[in-house]
């Protein structure tokens, strides 16, 4: 493909994401006005009588129309400003992303981990069908579906920090011992190593243990799923029989032609497994206390902080719909099968 | 020539046939019925009122009195898992009953009408889509209102996608086949074909989807009454019993945990095994 032609490609799949991103800032708008309370009552408290109460309609824009409403919503949106936490005060956006990095770090650990998992035993299971690998894999498969995350946490807990020991307690990303390191990226266990303290790093490890192998469980079983499917699938095709009756090695086959080949719908379902992944993360914050996005939602959920759950929402949703778009552009770049408008 | 007269048990027999081929299948749906039994049944049968508080005999670990322990306030954790069953379960079934409905509803339209009926359908179904689906439930919550209601509304809203996806598809490849037409030329309006002719056929491969949402239904749920949403704390349901425990663990008292959390488990892995066997049932290429 033409470089001209992978640019429009690339361009068209950018101007496809316009109309989602938009169904969802209207989708988050409609779900706060949507309220069978009147958020103003809400806000004025208790004491708060009929005068008070319109002030601060008038003062939070409630009384005007709603197209107004979502216009002002929007401008505000686009100067970033998903409006202020009724519970700590601070603007949302800044909440957000002090937080975001916890979250993010705690899902990518995970996905890698169930990636390195999943992949190899995907491909071993469809290499060697009916082998006790195969029912492993489909033992795992099945089991893995029906595993309520927080469930699993907590059992991991149990286990690894009240039996053995092994693991610290399921409270945030540290021992209290340690100062967090120095923000660069916000990711502790990069941070630590830039800033070269190599205990705060030992100490991050060990507390993202236990969340992320829990998370990793819960994503593992569709990767393998689709691993096995697709390299059956691969494996069954003509050109594979060709590479084999032309004397390749078995590993130049199983590497080059058919992982690759693979790999495509494995990549797909990645996307699908992170917005498991997002939701799943909710919980697993919980249990260990992570301090994350996700734990700051179940908070501002408990005190009916809606300006923090709605930011929450929207930002979970921008981010799987990025994710979704960088999937699609790599795909894009990497297949020259994929063509405009596909 | 009796062997080609149909036989009116054919189905019955097929279902025998599956059940004896596959002791999974067989296991599966002893299980199933056991779960919907003590659904129905379990509140009378329990040995202990699962609201009675026993401060005197809080947190004790299992024994020949209470089989699964006792929790913080002394109540039996054997009872509250097995009262739990019925409220788990009316959750789940009305969430997926109402995603059923409604999405059969707007897949069939989408698929038999197509053009603008089907674009704006797939675009509100491609933006439910773009959600988390797990946070997109809680902002539904958290927007409507903390009750059992919200959770149901909410666990069918992001559930109805796949239903309509399925729905469509089903109906759009049988909108202009040799029955649909017959149909048509005998006289029958488009809604009537529709309702009598395509759907019915449409229904096998939803009701595998039906099973396995099942159990993703149930996680869902309990994930959300997990955090804290739906159900409150003096009635009994396994989300929240896990819940409860949680502020136990890390001091050893594993059994708050572990039973409403196997239970839970089991009716998920129920649920999973059961669409693998529906799915062996309707699936024509498993016939003999």
């Amino acid at each position: 493909m033409q470089l001209t032609q992978r640019l429009g490609a690339i361009g068209y799949r950018l101007l496809q994401a316009v109309p989602v991103v938009f169904g969802i800032i209207v989708i988050t708008f409609m779900l706060t006005r949507a309220l069978p309370g009147d958020p103003a009552v809400y806000f004025a408290g208790p004491a708060a009588d009929e005068r008070s109460i319109a002030e601060i309609r008038a003062q939070l824009g409630l009384d005007r129309p709603l197209p107004v409403q979502f216009w002002s919503y929007l401008s505000d949106l686009v100067r970033g400003d998903l409006g202020t936490s009724i519970s700590t005060g601070q603007p949302v956006t800044h909440e957000l992303m002090t937080r975001l990095p916890a979250s993010l770090e705690l899902t990518l650990v995970a996905l890698l981990f169930s990636v390195l998992i999943a992949v190899p035993l995907g491909v071993l299971a469809a290499t060697r069908p009916d082998t006790w690998i195969d029912h492993l894999c489909r033992f795992i498969v099945t089991a893995g579906v029906s595993l309520p995350t927080f469930f699993t946490g907590l059992l991991l807990v149990y286990v690894f920090y009240f039996l053995l020991g092994w693991a610290p307690p399921p409270m945030g990303r540290l021992d209290i011992l340690y100062l967090s390191p120095e923000r660069v990226t916000g990711f502790y266990l990069i941070d630590a190593l830039i800033a070269g303290e190599y205990a705060t790093w030992r100490s991050a490890a060990a507390h993202l243990v236990l969340p992320a192998l829990t998370l990793g469980l819960f994503t593992l079983a569709p990767i393998a799923r689709m691993t096995r499917a697709a390299m059956l699938q691969v494996l069954a095709s003509d050109f594979i029989r060709t590479a084999r009756s032309a004397g390749l090695n078995r590993r130049k086959i199983l590497l080059s032609y058919a992982f690759r080949n693979a790999l495509l719908p494995v990549i797909t379902t990645l996307g699908m497994v992170f917005s498991f992944a997002l939701g799943a993360n909710v919980l697993v914050e919980k249990v260990f206390a992570w301090p994350g996005i996700g734990s700051y939602a179940v908070e501002a959920l408990v005190v009916s902080d809606y300006a923090a759950v709605q930011g929450f929402v929207l930002a979970m949703a921008l981010l799987f719909v990025t994710l979704n778009l960088v999937i699609d552009l790599t795909y894009t770049l990497i297949d020259p099968r994929v063509r405009l408008g596909d | 020539m009796d062997t080609l007269a149909p036989r009116p048990n054919t189905l019955g027999r097929h279902f025998l046939y599956v059940l004896s081929s596959n002791p999974v299948t067989a296991i599966a749906f002893a299980l199933f019925t056991l779960i919907v039994l003590t659904g129905i049944f379990g509140p009378l049968l329990v040995p202990y009122d699962p609201l009675a508080t026993h401060s005197a005999r809080a947190l004790e670990p299992p024994s020949w009195d209470h089989w699964f322990g006792t929790d913080h306030l002394g109540r039996d954790v054997f009872s509250r898992v097995v009262v739990a069953t019925r409220l788990d379960l009316l959750i789940s079934v009305a969430a997926v009953s109402l995603s059923f409905v409604f999405g059969s509803l707007l897949g069939a339209m989408a698929g038999f009408f197509g053009g603008w009926t089907d674009r704006i359908i797939g675009r509100v179904l491609d933006t439910v889509m773009a959600f988390p689906l797990f946070v997109l439930a809680m902002g539904i919550v958290a927007a409507a209102g903390n009750t059992i209601e919200n959770i149901i509304i909410a666990t069918a809203i992001i559930n109805l996608p796949f239903y309509a996806r399925m729905v469509r598809a089903e109906v759009n490849i049988r909108r202009n086949a040799g029955f649909v037409q017959a149909a048509r030329l005998s006289g029958n309006s488009d809604l009537r074909v529709l309702a009598t002719q395509i759907f019915p056929n449409a229904l096998p491969p939803i009701m595998v989807q039906l099973s396995l949402n099942m159990g993703w239904a149930i996680l869902n749920a309990a994930g959300l009454s997990f955090i804290g949403l739906g159900v409150s704390p003096p009635t009994p349901e396994w989300g929240i019993m896990v819940a409860e425990g949680a502020n136990f663990i890390v001091s050893g008292e594993w059994w708050l945990t572990l039973f409403p959390g196997m239970a839970l488990m089991l009716a998920v892995f129920t649920f999973n095994l059961l669409g693998d066997g529906l799915r062996d049932l309707v699936d024509p290429q498993r016939r003999t």
